[in-house]
Formats: structure tokens, C-alpha cells, sequence
């Protein structure tokens, strides 16, 4: 009964959540819906009796990756939100709802059609170890990291390794001038820009054109810029868009 | 003291550890190892000139490649020496070592030509290496991997090199555009490829494959939604890798935008990486439900070689149509699998291993015609190549005609290859497309050999073209039109033996198919005697 | 109810006693004080000086690497830790691979720290 009412709670937490985070429109919220959306995980984790996995949910999701959105929410700027009313591919959004229902019915009736016949065999999830001793849970998680998954347990060292250099590589200041973008690809883009300001500026009438400026700033090249260096962010912004910036 | 202490708290029961059979890692390990001390040497000393990097890289790559060599020997020694170790982890057959030496060529080759790039472009040295090296260990983990776990993790440690690779040349804006766009779906695509690791894992119990292999061969499933539905999801990532319809919409910004020795990477071992994964997971262990996961392959397949080949014609950017060539030759790639049989895999396997050479000197020869900036590709920039340089447009002729498929070049036996392995699977519709595909992609490289030789001649529209603002310092040697291109010597010596490779094992293919034809996959559980000196 | 989760039953008592301790606090003191605002008392505190700007002002970039870094070492931890709970299980060979595995990753930070991105600038 307990579990079920925990289930129900959390879930609800969950989902608030979730929704949340697309349905906020300053970012900063959406990142603190995240935040719920991970803590209702973590307690989930607890009632399946995963209680290593609920704390790692803690401590590296909510406690670092969300920080890790947040500082980038703060990189761009909270103030420069994309207009999410302009579709960059016409009818977009209805193709990307339709895609999205499709698969979520066929993930539920997946899940729900298989149910605990899926092999009648043996339970391949469930607790951990026996529950007997303490700590069963991250026993038998570093009795496998050591016997079946060595392996990957080293590769992962690698990938967090190689994390580390591209962070480098990409943050590092650049010395020189930026390259030049070739006229054509800078047409598109600035025609593209223009296009973006007149809709924004159509659609916004009553709010200040400059509001529209501001807003349009941040979203043509955001993508570049959380990639690169402060400086050359602004270079290219003012490469890109005629001195916009 | 402290003993007791211990000793009081719990029974200590040692584990018992896996056995670790170090010979079969030895690839790895050098590989993976040189990226590691190539990375200390780099923050150590603090500028040296970017040819060491590059030659070391070289080296260990060539190392890589050698070190495969008595592993080889072992493993065909005897009909039953393919193993695993390290709990059944890592493989050890034919497949894993003739990938292995694919990447570790297409790394020491992409290293000959990132070389003069560096140089030309003043960027700063030996992060480039180390990413592609590390990239490439990556690579060779996916092509041992015998666990889905482990294949994930050398999936990822080779995608997210590539990334950073794809936004390494800072000074230009498309480099970072195409870094962050390929990080952003691919990073999408690796989630569903996670989630299809969950739900196998959730279907079959266990992540290894040996064990999913045992264990579906052993039990009729009541409900096989859950394994069908991994399979999707693992079909996905995969498919996103390879740059397979209709996964493949970054494939083509970024190629544009990357720095053309990394394209030349991530076309050739990418690619050879994404398909060990296919051809371990499906193939091999999922070998019973083929009736469930090859009618997708066929209609990916079928995708990919009409949509590559296509819109490949339409493009007017030589580098953007060679990356849609590349999603063509992933369909050809495609219906090898799709056959699903040992002459299938063998198709593919001479093919990765041929399409790597090809596709490394065509990216070869954007990466030393693309001029400062590595923006020059149009092919109005490309009309008269054969008057600045006639070596590099006639080595580009070899590679295009090889990707077209002309007998006497590498491309016709490996298109040969998988369209008659489609064929002895009875999948005739799917041969008929791959051929109707071949011929119109063949059109595309015409065009471009055509603009090469015998377009040289209109000056006027494209010394209009070449005073671009864009292109500066170019302009003088366009406007000249007979300007010749300076070939940097690592990118010569690189181009040169790709073109080598092409021709000659284009007249005598004899012993790639050989190797090939040794190299399958398979699935065996660590020999008894291992197992008992673990435990 | 298992015993499991009832000794999860604690936390939650505890998170909502510190809930409810904060509301009742603050909302005890809005009921309890006069509420006259004025211009300058709206003002954002910014220790005696003159707040300039909004208060989302763009960080530099530096920030976010620190932060990688962080999330990096982060999930070191995380398998540091079922490894430190039972040490002596694993014996030399867990030693081993978790000195091959940190040592890797201290190689990554010695790189960070040569290239200059340990050091605000």
C-alpha cells in the first residue's frame, strides 16, 4: 500500500516535472523543473530498493548536471529566449507531435503488453544481492564493476578522460581572427535572421521592437557559442549578423 | 589495529576476478595508451612542431596495425581459436582484428593528412591526434565488444572525440556549427541506443552477448515485444552512426563543416566502427529473429542508397556531395548486411576495408584543394584542378571512379561483393535498387571528374567566384588559374597510398577478399582452461 | 511496508519538518511585520552598492568549464565509492584497476592544468 502511494506521489512529482521543464519559459525554470523531475527519480530508485543508484541520482544529476545546464543557461544569457512560436521547417511541431504520440502509445503497449510473461524463465531485473547484509545494493554494484564490467569500468575512465580534453579544446581561447564565413552561407544566414525578426516583429506588434531585437540576438547563435570561447562568440555574432551584437 | 578492526567487521570473501588474456588487448592497449602519453607529452612539453605529433601518431597507428599480426595468426591457426576474455567482454575472432587494422589505417592516414592541415591552417598541434586516437580506441572497442555495455561505452568514447574533432578548427564558424550539431543528434542517438540496451537487457537478462545468444537460443520467449523493441531503439543509434536513412540529416552539414582530414575519420572508421556493431549485434546475436530485423535493414537500405544518391546529384559543393556519397555507400554497406549471411559479412568487411582507402584519399584531396580555410569547394573551385595539379586531380579520378564502382578499381569488387551476397539471400528487389543506385551515383562522380579535366577553361565566371571576400588569399592563385597546389608531404604520401591501394587491389583483390573471407565474427564463450585459472 | 522503505521514513519526516519549519517562519514574519515599500527598499541588495544591470547577467565561460571539470570528477566518484565501501574484497586487483582508473583521469586534469584552465584569467 505504502509502495504504491509512494509510487503515485512521486510519478505525479515526476511528471509535473517533465512538463515543466518544456512548458517553463525562462529557462532557469525549466532547469529547476529538471531538478524535481530528478529528485522524484531518486526516490523512485529508493522504493525499487536501488538506494546507491537514488543517491548517484542526487549527487551527480541534480547536484552537477543541473548545475552544469544552469551555468550555461547563464553563458547565453536568461534574458535572450528563443521565440519558440517560429518553426524553423514548416509544420515541424505537428510532425514532431504526431511522431512523439506514435511512439509513446507503442512504448506503453510494448511495456504493458509484456507484462511479467516476457520469458517465463527467470527474472532478469529485481533486488540486487540477497537482502540479508547491508549494503547488498553497492556490494554486488562494485562486485560487478570488478568482475563482468572491468572492462567498461576502464574504457570509462577513456571517455571521461577524453571529456576532459574536448572541454579544453573547445573553452581554450583562440588565438587570431576568425575566418570569414563564405558569401553564400552568409546570405542564407542573414536572410534567415531577417526572416526570424520580421516574424518575431509581426507577431509582437504591441511589445517593443528592441524587446524583438534582443530576443532574435541570442537564439541565431547560440549553438556557436556555447561551443566556443566569450570573445569569439561575440566576433562571430558580429560576423554573422552585420554587427548585431 | 587496523586488521581487527577489518577482520570484526565483515568475512572478507575475495572476489573472483576475471582472467585477462593481455595478447588480445595488446591493439587496444597500444592505441589507447598512445592517445593517453601523447596527451601527457602534450601538456608536458609545451610547443613542438606539429609533425612530431603527427608522425607519433602515425606510428602507434602503424603499431596498432601490427601488433594485429600474430593475434591474426593465432586466431586462424585453428578453426576454433576465436575466444573472449575478460568475463566475456572482449572478443577475440577474425572480425574484431580485420576492423581493428581498418581504423588504426584510417587513423594513420587521416594523421598524414591533418599534418600539412594544421600547418595550413595555424592551428595549434596535438590535441588533434589525441582525439583521433583516443577516437580510434573507441573503434577498436566497439569492434571487440561482446557486451552491450561495452560496446556503448567504445560508441561513445569514439562519437564524443569526433565531436570535439568536428568544432577542432576554432577560427571557423562552420567547424563549430558542425561540432555542435553532430554532438546534439548524436547525443540523441546514443540515448536511444542506451534505452534499447535497457529494454534487451530487460528482455534476455544479461548484457553480454554470448549469454543473450545462449539464452534466446535456449527459451522461446511468450512475448518478444520487449527484445523487438531494443532492437528498434539499438537500430537507431547504430543507424545514426553510419549516417543511414533516414538518420543521416547531419551527415552532410557536418562533413561541410568539419575539417576534411576528420571527415576523411569519420567516413572511413566511424563508419568501419558503426558497422561492427550492427554486424556483431544482429547478425551474429540476434541471428534467430532475422525475419524480424532484416525486413528494416532492407527498407533502411532502400532509403539510404536512393536518398544518397540523389540528392548527391543536386549538390554543388563537392565536399557536401561526397557526404552524400558517403550515406550511398552506407546503403551499399547496408545490403550486405541485409543478407545477413557469412558472404554477406565478408562483402561488408571488404568493402569497409576498401571504401576506407577511397574515401580517406577523396577527403585526401578536399583536404590539400580547400586552399586556407578549407572553404574552397564548390565545384566551380574545382574546374581546372587538373591544370594546378594534375597528381591530385588524376588520384582523384582513381577514388571517385572507385566509388562509382569501375572495374579495375577496389569500389567495383566491394559493390560486386554485397550486391551478389543480396542476391544469394534471394533479396533481388533490394540488388536491383543497389545497382539503379550505383549507376546514378555514377553520374554524380562524373560530374566532378568532368569539371576537374575539362572545365578549366571558363575564367570569367570563376575568377568572379574566386575574388570572393570569403577566400582572400586564394583569390591570386584562382585568378591565375594555373597557380599550381602545393602538396604538403604527408598528405602526398597518404594520398598516394590510398590511390595505390585502389588500383591495385583493384586489379587483384585477391588478398583483401582473402582476409576478409578469415575474418568473421563469433560468438565464443572463454575456453574452459581460462575459466579455471579465474578461478 | 518494508523495512527498507521505512528507514527512508526518517528522511521524509525530516524534509518535512524543514519544509514546514520554513513556512511557518516566513510566514509568520510576513504576517507579523508592517509591509511599507519603497522604492529604494525594492532595490536588490548588493552589499551597499548600487545594483547595475539585471540580475541575469551572462557568466563568462570559464564557469562552465570549472563546472565540466566537476561533473567529471563527479562520476569518478560515484565509482570510487562502492569500491571504497568494501575495500578489501576486491584485494590488489581492485587496487590496480582503480589506480588505472584514477590515474587515467589525473592524466586529464594534469592536461586542464597545463593548458591554463585551472587559472582564472
Amino acid at each position: 500500500m505504502v509502495e504504491i502511494i509512494v509510487f503515485a506521489v512521486c510519478a505525479a512529482i515526476v511528471l509535473v516535472g517533465a512538463v515543466g521543464v518544456i512548458a517553463a519559459r525562462n529557462p532557469v525554470h525549466s532547469a529547476l523543473f529538471l531538478i524535481q523531475t530528478l529528485f522524484g527519480m531518486a526516490v523512485l530508485f529508493i522504493s525499487l530498493e536501488a538506494h546507491f543508484l537514488a543517491a548517484v541520482q542526487v549527487v551527480v544529476y541534480a547536484g552537477a548536471i543541473v548545475i552544469l545546464f544552469l551555468f550555461v543557461i547563464m553563458l547565453l544569457g536568461v534574458d535572450q529566449a528563443e521565440d519558440l512560436n517560429i518553426e524553423p521547417i514548416v509544420g515541424q511541431r505537428f510532425i514532431a507531435f504526431i511522431v512523439g504520440a506514435a511512439t509513446f502509445v507503442l512504448m506503453v503497449a510494448t511495456l504493458a503488453g509484456s507484462s511479467d510473461a516476457i520469458t517465463g524463465q527467470r527474472q532478469a531485473t529485481g533486488p540486487l544481492g540477497d537482502e540479508l547484509t547491508d549494503n547488498n545494493n553497492v556490494r554486488e554494484l562494485a562486485e560487478a564493476l570488478f568482475t563482468d564490467y572491468v572492462f567498461a569500468f576502464e574504457a570509462t575512465a577513456i571517455l571521461l578522460t577524453i571529456a576532459v580534453v574536448g572541454a579544453v579544446v573547445l573553452a581554450k581561447r583562440t588565438s587570431g581572427e576568425m575566418l570569414p564565413v563564405p558569401q553564400n552561407t552568409l546570405e542564407i544566414r542573414e536572410a534567415d535572421y531577417q526572416a526570424r525578426v520580421d516574424a518575431r516583429a509581426a507577431e509582437l506588434e504591441a511589445n517593443a521592437a528592441a524587446a524583438a531585437e534582443a530576443g532574435e540576438d541570442g537564439s541565431a547563435e547560440a549553438s556557436s557559442a556555447a561551443a566556443s570561447d566569450d570573445d569569439t562568440a561575440d566576433d562571430e555574432m558580429a560576423d554573422a549578423e552585420g554587427g548585431d551584437a | 589495529m587496523l586488521q581487527t578492526l577489518l577482520a570484526q567487521q565483515a568475512p572478507i570473501e575475495a572476489i573472483d576476478t576475471p582472467a585477462i588474456d593481455w595478447a588480445i588487448l595488446a591493439p587496444l592497449l597500444v592505441m589507447a595508451v598512445g592517445g593517453i602519453l601523447m596527451l601527457t607529452f602534450a601538456s608536458v612539453l609545451k610547443r613542438l612542431p606539429s609533425s612530431v605529433w603527427s608522425v607519433a601518431a602515425v606510428v602507434i597507428s602503424l603499431v596498432t596495425a601490427i601488433t594485429v599480426i600474430p593475434l591474426w595468426m593465432r586466431v586462424t591457426d585453428t578453426a576454433n581459436s576465436a575466444t573472449s576474455t575478460l568475463a566475456g567482454a572482449v572478443a577475440f575472432d577474425g572480425f574484431s582484428l580485420f576492423l581493428t587494422v581498418v581504423i588504426a589505417l584510417s587513423v594513420a592516414l587521416s594523421a598524414m593528412l591533418a599534418d600539412g592541415y594544421l600547418k595550413r591552417e595555424g592551428l595549434e598541434g596535438p590535441e588533434l591526434f589525441v582525439l583521433l586516437m583516443m577516437s580510434a580506441s573507441g573503434g577498436i572497442i566497439m569492434s571487440f565488444a561482446n557486451d552491450l555495455i561495452v560496446l556503448f561505452i567504445g560508441l561513445e568514447i569514439l562519437s564524443i572525440a569526433v565531436y570535439v574533432l568536428a568544432a577542432m578548427h576554432t577560427r571557423k564558424l562552420q567547424s563549430q556549427e558542425a561540432g555542435i550539431k553532430y554532438f546534439v543528434l548524436g547525443a540523441f542517438s546514443s540515448a536511444f541506443f542506451l534505452y534499447g540496451i535497457a529494454m534487451i537487457y530487460g528482455a534476455t537478462g544479461s548484457t553480454n552477448l554470448i549469454d543473450i545468444k545462449n539464452f534466446l537460443s535456449a527459451t522461446v520467449l511468450a512475448d518478444d515485444a520487449l527484445l523487438l523493441a531494443g532492437f528498434a531503439l539499438m537500430l537507431v543509434g547504430l543507424a545514426f552512426k553510419v549516417a543511414a536513412v533516414p538518420f543521416h540529416f547531419w551527415t552532410p552539414d557536418v562533413y561541410q563543416g568539419a575539417p576534411s582530414p576528420v571527415v576523411a575519420y569519420m567516413a572511413s572508421a566511424v563508419k568501419a566502427a558503426g558497422f561492427a556493431g550492427i554486424i556483431r549485434v544482429f547478425v551474429l546475436t540476434f541471428e534467430q529473429y532475422r525475419t524480424d530485423w532484416q525486413p528494416v535493414i532492407y527498407v533502411l537500405a532502400i532509403l539510404t542508397l536512393l536518398t544518397g544518391s540523389f540528392l548527391a546529384i543536386v549538390q554543388t559543393d563537392v565536399k557536401r556531395m561526397l557526404a552524400y556519397s558517403s550515406i550511398s555507400h552506407a546503403g551499399f554497406l547496408l545490403v550486405g548486411v541485409q543478407a545477413a549471411t557469412d558472404r554477406g559479412v565478408n562483402a561488408v568487411l571488404f568493402y569497409l576495408a576498401v571504401y576506407s582507402f577511397m574515401v580517406i584519399g577523396s577527403f585526401g584531396v578536399l583536404t590539400v584543394a580547400g586552399g586556407v580555410g578549407d572553404n574552397a569547394h564548390t565545384l566551380d573551385d574545382y574546374k581546372g584542378l587538373s591544370k594546378r595539379s594534375p597528381m591530385l586531380a588524376f588520384a582523384m579520378m582513381i577514388f571517385l571512379f572507385s566509388q562509382a564502382g569501375v572495374p579495375l578499381t577496389t569500389g567495383f569488387f566491394a559493390k560486386f561483393g554485397v550486391i551478389s551476397a543480396a542476391i544469394d539471400a534471394r533479396s533481388f528487389w533490394l540488388a536491383v535498387v543497389a545497382m539503379i543506385s550505383a549507376v546514378i551515383a555514377a553520374f554524380l562522380y562524373l560530374k566532378v571528374i568532368v569539371a576537374m579535366f575539362f572545365a578549366g577553361d571558363d575564367d570569367h565566371g570563376h575568377g568572379a567566384d574566386a575574388e570572393d571576400a570569403a577566400d582572400a588569399s586564394e583569390a591570386d592563385a584562382d585568378d591565375a588559374g594555373h597557380e599550381p597546389i602545393d602538396i604538403p608531404l604527408g598528405a602526398g604520401i597518404a594520398i598516394g597510398v590510398c590511390a595505390l591501394v585502389t588500383v591495385v587491389f583493384g586489379i587483384w583483390p585477391g588478398p583483401i577478399d582473402d582476409l576478409a573471407r578469415e575474418a568473421l565474427p563469433r560468438l565464443v564463450a572463454e575456453s574452459s582452461a581460462f575459466l579455471e585459472i579465474g578461478n | 511496508m518494508s523495512d527498507f522503505l521505512r528507514s527512508y521514513l526518517t528522511v521524509a519526516i525530516f524534509g518535512g519538518v524543514a519544509v514546514a519549519l520554513v513556512g511557518v517562519l516566513l510566514g509568520l514574519g510576513s504576517f507579523l511585520r508592517p509591509s511599507r515599500p519603497t522604492a529604494t527598499k525594492t532595490m536588490a541588495y548588493e552589499s551597499g552598492v548600487d545594483p547595475v544591470g539585471d540580475m541575469w547577467s551572462q557568466s563568462n565561460i570559464r564557469y562552465y568549464v570549472f563546472a565540466l571539470m566537476f561533473v567529471l570528477f563527479d562520476v569518478e566518484a560515484v565509482f570510487i565509492f562502492p569500491w571504497a565501501m568494501r575495500l578489501e574484497t576486491y584485494g590488489y586487483f581492485g587496487l590496480v584497476e582503480m589506480a588505472i582508473f584514477i590515474f587515467i583521469l589525473v592524466l586529464g586534469l594534469a592536461y586542464a592544468w597545463r593548458k591554463g584552465m585551472l587559472k582564472w584569467v
